[in-house]
């Protein structure tokens, strides 16, 4: 009896539950499939789901047209540098603070998180200015530059949790054994430490790539990643929906496959540890 | 048992890290600050004198900087109530026994990864649009008029797109949350006769408010900053309907050249995400203690 009715209970749940889990994706899912259409056809009244006629031909023009390729490499170059930038400045900082803390680690980390709730249009004219002085207006460098420090914050966070677990008593004995500061790192932490680093490598570049303050700011046609390329589809000329589909496809897929798989670590790394 | 020698590495190891932050923070905002007080125009350059309080006379009477207020609160606002009513029961209905957990999760967590830019132009031409869009095609069937969501509601659109990518992320972490909720505890007030109601209200809720307040605050820092969406869908418009602080200081410093006024926003900006700032700071720096 009580089987029979968690039974029933479980099957309307997973109905409303795919039923709300379809609603929510459903915009990503409507753009995925608008991508496949022609111009014609993504506008349709009626709208057609699945009984179109399938096409490429938009991913084409967009790569024809407009150079996609080069925002696709911007985009890459700008969130992959700026974290692996970040993870080399911050490794070794969480390193120092999660092993040899002193007393005041704390307020370093506090210090540190509070830079990162400075709201970027508070800094906007100051950093356009230098950037428009130095030439590095429009260029990778620049974003790299910004987003290195703009992330750094978060990257030491998640380093210092993730070290945080790595047993001290392991450590201890490396050294009793007379291993040497660099012998210490290299043979007993790095192995340990990699788990960590790579998921907060992850996070990171999702949360580079799909930067849209700075990114639209400071830059024009030459260094734009794809989420100012995106933005210039909202002053088109005719027709578009399915080009813009096809492009929105291409900018959000690898980060939307990214980001499943970094899912655990989203919780962890954007509430600095406070849900875990 | 950190040695001498080890303590000095490991301050030299920190100490990238600690400078370029510090230099990060203080270089632009005491630039901002300085500009805050010049009359200053990019148009005019080799102009500029002091001008004391006047750009923030000038910023804190202009109506739009009240627009702008009322706009970011609004949009805050609205935002997080969506996104915590809906994380919760999102969460509640998550943390169920069903088949195909784990590509539900996903497919609600999806939004959180489209780059604001995707998410702004799909709603507002794919969904939004009064001629094209897929609500206009739904209103026609039924035989309705269609609505012109971004002219005629610009804030509630926007919250909306927004709230539709921030709930992954409170669902997330509401989700966390009630996972590691005791389920003996429970189970002994079912067993007392507690209704799901009653237990929802006295041991759930009080178990998920951590998780809410931290939701509340991050999301909040975010929200404030939100500018991307702004952008690309109603730039502001129609009049100030839409401008929040973020994009009036935009438009000030980077489209009308005043980079006095513009500053002076900056200003006002910073210390309002500072207030939220604070109570977020000390949640997470009692967690550390603990």
């Amino acid at each position: 009896m009580a089987r029979k009715v968690t039974s029933r209970r479980m099957a309307i749940v997973t109905v409303v539950a795919w039923a709300v889990g379809f609603a929510i994706f459903f915009p990503i899912l409507w753009t995925i499939i608008t991508s496949f259409k022609t111009e014609a056809e993504a506008i349709a009244s009626p709208p057609k789901f699945l009984n179109f006629h399938w096409t490429l031909e938009n991913y084409i023009t967009v790569n024809e047209r407009s150079n996609y390729f080069r925002h696709f490499m911007n985009s890459v170059v700008i969130s992959v540098g700026s974290t692996l930038l970040a993870l080399l400045i911050a490794v070794p900082a969480a390193w120092s603070m999660a092993f040899v803390p002193s007393k005041r680690t704390k307020d370093i980390l506090m210090w540190m998180l509070s830079t990162k709730m400075l709201p970027p249009v508070g800094v906007l004219i100051p950093i356009y200015l230098m950037f428009r002085n130095l030439g590095l207006l429009d260029t990778r460098t620049g974003l790299v530059i910004v987003l290195t420090l703009i992330n750094l914050p978060i990257v030491i966070w998640m380093l210092y949790t993730y070290f945080k677990e790595i047993p001290v008593d392991i450590l201890e004995a490396a050294r009793m054994d007379g291993a040497s500061l660099k012998s210490e790192i290299i043979y007993v932490l790095t192995p340990m430490a990699v788990p960590g680093i790579a998921s907060t490598l992850l996070l990171n570049v999702i949360l580079a790539w799909n930067e849209a303050f700075w990114t639209l700011n400071l830059t024009a046609a030459k260094a734009a990643p794809l989420t100012a390329f995106i933005a210039s589809y909202s002053s088109p000329e005719g027709l578009f929906y399915a080009k813009l589909s096809a492009a929105s496809t291409m900018a959000i897929a690898p980060i939307l496959i990214m980001g499943w798989f970094s899912q655990k670590q989203l919780v962890r790394g954007l509430t600095f540890g406070a849900v875990k | 048992m950190a040695t001498q020698h080890s303590r000095a590495a490991a301050r030299a190891m920190l100490s990238p890290s600690v400078l370029l932050l510090l230099a990060w923070m203080i270089i632009p905002l005491s630039m901002t600050l300085y500009f805050s007080f010049l009359r200053f125009n990019l148009l005019m350059p080799g102009m500029e004198e002091w001008a004391g309080f006047d750009n923030y006379r000038y910023f804190l009477t202009d109506p739009a900087f009240w627009y702008a207020m009322r706009n970011t609160l609004v949009l805050v606002g609205g935002v997080l109530v969506i996104t915590i009513v809906g994380g919760t029961l999102l969460g509640l209905l998550l943390d169920q026994d069903f088949f195909g957990q784990g590509i539900v999760r996903v497919l609600v967590i999806a939004p959180f990864f489209v780059m604001p830019t995707v998410s702004a132009l799909v709603w507002k031409n794919m969904f939004m649009n009064p001629v094209n869009g897929l609500f206009a095609h739904f209103a026609q069937a039924l035989g309705l008029q269609p609505f012109d969501f971004l002219a005629q509601a610009p804030l509630l659109s926007i919250i909306v797109i927004v709230a539709w990518q921030w709930l992954p992320f409170a669902t997330l972490i509401l989700l966390t949350a009630l996972q590691s909720l005791d389920s003996e505890q429970l189970e002994a007030a079912e067993m007392d006769g507690a209704s799901p109601l009653s237990r929802f209200i006295y041991i759930v809720v009080p178990h998920l408010s951590r998780a809410i307040t931290v939701v509340i605050l991050i999301q909040t820092i975010f929200l404030l900053s939100v500018f991307a969406e702004i952008l690309v869908t109603t730039n502001g418009g129609p009049g100030y309907a839409s401008t929040n602080l973020t994009y009036l200081v935009y438009v000030q410093s980077l489209l009308q050249f005043d980079v006095g006024g513009g500053s002076a926003g900056g200003v006002v900006a910073i210390i309002l995400a500072n207030i939220v700032a604070i109570f977020l700071m000390r949640m997470i720096g009692k967690n550390l203690e603990s």
